[in-house]
Order: C-alpha cells, then sequence, then structure tokens
C-alpha cells in the first residue's frame, strides 16, 4: 500500500492524547491514514480513530499483547510494516512511542527520526525526506535529511496541532506471529498510582529553586500550593542537593508542565528548566535577582526574597477568602 | 559482575544556547562539558552496584579525544576502566555521528571488549543523549547483542528468576510503576532520579588521573540521518510586568490570581 501507518499509544486501553498529535502529523503528509492498535483492549478505539481522520485501523490481537512489552509491540509493528509496506510509519514521542519505534528501527535496520516538529515529504522514490527535529529537550532544533524504504518518526510534544476530522473507518483483526521469548520485556507486575493531581496536569505549580535553600524552606511553598489546588514542583539544583525527590523536577530531564500559573521562587531559569516549565500559560517569577533569566523571560515578576513573598502570598489568600462569606 | 555504562560528551549550556555562525555546531566558546543528568546516574548506579555485588565496572564514550573528561569523571566516582571510541574533534556538538552510525561503533566495541574480558551482566544507558536526544541508541545496541533491553529505568534490583541471575527493573508510567523481571545479560536506559549521584572526592579525583583510558577504533558506517543545520527554538518573547518589590507585592499577586480564575 502507500499511506501512513500510525502506532496508537495507549495503556491497556487508555489512549494516551499525544497519539492525536501522531496522527494529525500523519494527515499532514498528504496520504491515507492507517492505524495500529496492539493488544484487544484498545479495540474500542476504532471510533475515535475514525473521529480524527483514521481511514482504517488494524487491531493486533496476541496472547503477548495484552500488556506493554517493548519487544513485542515491535516485532507486531515490524511484520505489519513487511505486508502493507507504508511510506512511513508514525508514533508519539513519548517513553514508549520513542521505545516501540527503536525496536521497529533496530529490528529493519532503518534510521528513526525522533520528536519531529516538521515533516516534508518528497514523492519521489528515493528522495531524502526533510525533517526538523527538537534536540535538547526542545531548546534547540535541528534540521535534517531522511533516506530510507520507510521513514520512522515521531512526532514532538504538542508540535502537531489536534484537529477532528470525521472519517469512515473500517477495521481489520492482525494475527501477528510472536516468538514466545519476546515476553521476557513484557509487565509483570504494577503499583497503580493513586488518583490525584500529578505535576504533569497540576492546574498551578510551585516550583522553588536553589534559592529555597533547605528541604524545610519548601514548607511556604507547599502551602501556597495547596490552597490553589495545586503541586509544588522544583529545579535539578534541589533534587541534586537531595531537599526534594526527583518525581517533582521540572526540565528537560523531569518533567514538563502546562499549568494555568506556575510560580518560579528562587529559579535563575537555565534553559533546561525552561524547556519543561515554558508551556505554563502564565509565569510569575519570584527572585531576589531583577536580571536573572526566569524573571526576564516570566510574564510577571516579583523581586523579592521568597522567604518573605510566599508568605505574604499565603496570607492574603486567606485574608481575602475569609472577608469573602 | 560486570557493568558497563555508556556516556556522551556534551557542552553544559546555561541560560540559552547559541548556535555556531555556519549553524553545524552548539557555539561552545565560553561553555564547560559535562554529560546528561540520566547518563550521570547510569554512571552512579553503576558504581553503587559494583560496592553491593562485587566486580567492576567499565565507562565506554564514543566522542572526541576531549571526551577524557567525561571517562575521568566516571572514573572519579568509582568506575574502574575507561574506553574511549575517538571521532574527528570537529565532530564536538555539531556534526556528530548519526544513531545508528554511534550504536553499530558502540555494539562492535562491546562484542571486542567481551570477547577478551568476558561477558558484561549490565549494559547502562541513559535514557536519551542530552544533545541529539534519538532515543534509540541503547536499543540498537541491546538488539545488536541479542539482549533484552528496557528504557526509562528508575530502579534496578538484582535477584533471580527461575533460579538464574536476573533484575527487577523499575518505570514510572503515567498510571504508576511498571516492573520488568528481565534475565542478565540485560541493557537498561536509566533514568535521572534512579539514585542521587555522589559528588568526587579529592582521592577519587587523584585516582581517576591514573586510570588507562582505551582505545577502540569505531567501525560503524553512516546511517539514513543526516543533520543540515541547527535552528534556534522559536520563542515567544514576553515583556515581564513587574508586579512588585517584597512581600508588599503580594496584593498585586492575588490580584492577578483572581483574575487569571485560579483563585476559587
Ligand atoms: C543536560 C542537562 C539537563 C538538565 N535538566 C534539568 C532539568 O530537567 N531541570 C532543571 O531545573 N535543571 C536542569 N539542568 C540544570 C540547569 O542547567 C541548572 O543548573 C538548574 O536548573 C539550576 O537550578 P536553580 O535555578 O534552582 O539554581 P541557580 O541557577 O543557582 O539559581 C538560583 C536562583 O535563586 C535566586 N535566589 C537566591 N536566593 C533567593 C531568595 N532568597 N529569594 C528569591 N530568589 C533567590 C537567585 O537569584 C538565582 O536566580 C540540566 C542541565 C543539563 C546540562
Ligand atoms: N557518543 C556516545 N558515546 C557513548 N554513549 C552514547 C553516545 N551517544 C549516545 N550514547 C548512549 O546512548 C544513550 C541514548 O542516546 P540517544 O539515542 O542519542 O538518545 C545515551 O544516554 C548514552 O548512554
Amino acid at each position: 500500500m502507500t499511506g501512513v501507518l500510525v502506532i496508537v499509544e495507549h495503556d491497556r486501553g487508555a489512549i494516551a492524547l499525544a497519539t492525536f498529535e501522531a496522527i494529525a502529523a500523519a494527515r499532514s503528509l498528504g496520504e491515507s491514514v492507517q492505524a495500529i492498535t496492539i493488544g484487544a483492549s484498545a479495540d474500542p478505539l476504532v471510533d475515535q480513530l475514525g473521529a480524527h481522520g483514521v481511514s482504517s485501523v488494524v487491531q493486533a490481537h496476541h496472547g503477548l499483547l495484552n500488556d506493554y512489552g517493548p519487544e513485542a509491540w515491535g516485532e507486531t509493528v515490524v511484520q505489519l510494516i513487511a505486508q502493507y509496506k507504508p511510506t512511513a510509519v508514525l508514533a508519539t514521542g513519548t517513553d514508549r512511542g520513542n521505545e516501540v519505534m527503536a525496536h521497529i528501527a533496530a529490528a529493519l535496520d532503518a534510521p528513526m527520526v525522533a520528536n519531529c516538529t516538521a515533516i516534508t515529504p518528497d514523492p519521489e522514490a528515493g528522495a531524502a525526506w526533510n525533517i526538523v527535529r527538537t534536540r535538547w529537550g526542545g531548546s534547540l532544533l535541528e534540521r535534517c535529511q531522511l533516506r530510507a524504504e520507510v521513514k520512522l518518526l515521531t512526532t514532538a510534544h504538542h508540535a502537531f496541532l489536534v484537529g477532528e476530522a470525521p472519517t469512515a473507518i473500517t477495521a481489520e483483526v492482525f494475527a501477528p506471529q510472536l516468538d514466545p521469548v519476546l515476553g521476557r520485556t513484557v509487565v509483570t507486575e504494577r503499583v497503580e498510582r493513586a488518583a490525584g493531581v500529578t505535576l504533569a496536569t497540576a492546574p498551578v505549580v510551585v516550583g522553588g529553586g536553589r534559592g529555597v535553600g533547605s528541604p524545610e524552606g519548601f514548607a511556604p511553598l507547599q502551602e501556597l500550593a495547596e490552597l490553589l489546588g495545586g503541586v509544588v514542583g522544583c529545579s535539578r539544583a534541589v533534587t541534586n542537593n537531595g531537599w526534594r525527590n526527583h518525581t517533582d523536577q521540572v526540565g528537560q530531564t523531569g518533567t514538563r508542565i502546562a499549568p494555568d500559573v506556575y510560580f518560579a521562587c528562587g529559579i535563575s531559569g537555565a534553559i533546561q528548566h525552561w524547556v519543561g516549565a515554558m508551556a505554563s500559560k502564565k509565569i510569575v517569577a519570584i527572585n531576589t535577582d531583577p536580571e536573572a533569566n526566569m524573571v526576564t523571560k516570566a510574564d510577571y515578576a516579583v523581586i523579592g526574597d521568597l522567604h518573605q513573598v510566599v508568605p505574604a502570598i499565603s496570607a492574603e489568600i486567606r485574608r481575602r477568602r475569609s472577608t469573602r462569606v | 559482575m560486570r557493568v558497563l555504562v555508556c556516556v556522551k560528551r556534551v557542552p553544559a549550556p546555561g541560560a540559552r544556547i547559541n548556535i555556531t555562525a555556519d549553524g553545524q555546531a552548539v557555539d561552545t566558546a565560553f561553555l564547560g562539558f559535562t554529560m546528561s543528568p540520566h547518563e550521570e546516574c547510569a554512571v552512579e548506579e553503576a558504581v553503587q552496584l559494583i560496592e553491593r555485588h562485587g566486580g567492576e565496572s567499565t565507562v565506554l564514550t564514543l566522542g572526541p579525544a576531549e571526551a577524557d573528561e567525561q571517562l575521568r569523571y566516571a572514573a572519579s566516582l568509582g568506575v574502574s576502566k575507561a574506553v574511549l571510541l575517538p571521532i574527528p574533534a570537529d565532530a564536538v556538538g555539531g556534526v556528530d555521528w548519526d544513531p545508528q552510525r554511534t550504536a553499530a561503533s558502540i555494539a562492535a566495541a562491546i562484542a571486542d571488549l567481551e570477547a577478551a574480558e568476558g561477558a558484561f551482566d549490565i549494559i547502562l544507558f541513559g535514557n536519551e543523549s542530552a544533545d541529539s536526544g534519538g532515543f534509540q541508541v541503547a536499543i540498537r545496541v541491546a538488539r545488536s547483542l541479542g539482549r533484552p533491553v528496557v528504557n526509562g529505568i528508575k530502579g534496578i534490583e538484582v535477584t533471580e528468576l527461575d533460579g538464574a541471575p536476573s533484575v527487577r527493573a523499575r518505570r514510572e508510567a503515567d498510571s504508576g510503576v511498571e516492573v520488568y523481571a528481565l534475565a542478565m545479560p540485560v541493557v537498561l536506559g536509566v533514568k535521572e532520579g534512579i539514585n542521587l549521584p555522589r559528588y568526587p572526592t579529592l582521592k577519587g579525583r587523584l585516582a581517576s588521573k591514573k586510570v588507562d583510558v582505551a582505545q577502540v577504533v569505531p567501525v560503524g558506517a553512516p546511517g539514513g540521518q543526516t543533520m543540515q543545520t541547527l535552528l534556534p527554538s522559536a520563542e515567544q518573547v514576553t515583556a515581564t510586568t513587574i508586579l512588585g518589590h517584597g512581600p508588599d507585592a503580594a496584593a498585586a499577586v492575588v490580584d492577578l490570581l483572581e483574575e487569571l480564575g485560579v483563585l476559587k
């Protein structure tokens, strides 16, 4: 076939929203878009895929596909590629998407371009495609050329605009032949996370950096976060000092956040921190240094000692709440 | 136990990343060099595995001669052996080797090292390199060695599986923690947060100067992804509104929160 294949990322049937970005990227290539869902738990996703412009879905069923396993998922797609010969295969630039694609690329000994932000196909056989991709977690871009029989691409976080495009979709079941040895990398056990606000989804994040000075120094930040229904975040200087757990770290090697408001307290705004915070709708920097990068890049700033400013904000919130009856 | 850890030398930018005039590299005129935080944690994990289980650790890099600095940094933390796959010096930061070429070179070097000294029980990588971030070198290397590999690992416990040496590897996903039970020899890509890397001691630093760095000629052929040029990331420049100075600014901050609708 010609056409583009999208690997649907899901966790035991729950779709990862980034999949719709990969579908949007696939549609921009101007060919028909086919999707593969891996594991029977994902069969019910067919309607959501049709709503976003997918015209056919292949539903891979096998006993080794009941939970996530990078080798089994990769081999499943490799077998489908052999059968359908798509022009390109797209996946999400997430932990799983990049991991599965790397297995496919290694199996085919083909190049893989991770975290693309723009894809310019060339319909001529054998011609290179022009691609722009992220480096440094998105702080820098790279234009590259890709030469391969099948183009293996993953899409960078939020690089392609999701849009509905209701399409009549057909579904067929696909039964890959999987060597039992591929079961060696399937998830064997899980510890489910308690439901609740996470750093990645919180509406407000109160972030602290080296300027907080100590683990105890985070108490007022925690208090402000709780008043606003948010969570505490931090910089790498903080995790490196052992003041907070790495699960709180915002940035290139931490979590990407996108709250309505991000308070950056005592954080200088190094590029690797900024890249994790820049999707915040509004940023309020609190810093003693008016020249700090975080201050000059933020929407709003308070110049001052965070140890005085943060408690004052909490006190003001409480004051207004108590007078509002 | 034998553990190998692979690291990549990269520049350490601060407030911004500047590109050279020819667009081929990060301007490193005023920058130091480092490795990804994920790789720093992989090095720490290698040292801890040997402390706990005995044996020997090795650090490997493919890079310019100057990558000696990152090898010796790992040695200063307790890694006992170092291997450099040298590539031409103009490759720093810019036209670095593509992922296929890098992986093929590293896989061939590992096969050589193992033929000479015995297999590595655990080979550690970073989750992704700090600069190019291709998310693939570890997986390509593992597959060419025929070993299981899982990326994104934030916990490693050495144990037994059906009587054979194995690891329980933990990874964080949106839904919680995933556990993988993997027989050794195994390849793991680790994420920052798996441990808290130590700082080098003076003694460690002195010892690292004496470590012999073995050289292996990289043999990988160029792959199908070719870098053309680096581009600055589109960035919105917003003027900063100063809400005030010190605690007196609190009222203005709370006014803003009300205006934004986050104060319920
Ligand atoms: C490959 C790579 C990946 C990285 N990934 C990340 C990442 O994911 N996340 C991350 O955060 N970093 C990351 N870093 C590290 C990053 O480069 C910076 O070192 C780090 O973000 C600095 O943290 P900081 O702003 O808290 O500390 P500093 O840079 O030391 O800044 C402290 C700030 O606090 C201010 N301050 C001090 N006292 C007060 C006070 N009393 N009140 C108010 N303000 C005060 C100072 O003016 C200063 O601006 C990475 C680095 C590399 C090389
Ligand atoms: N030049 C290199 N030398 C040694 N290890 C490397 C090199 N490039 C990548 N790696 C390793 O492979 C991991 C993944 O790299 P990447 O596929 O570029 O994201 C890195 O975190 C390193 O552990």
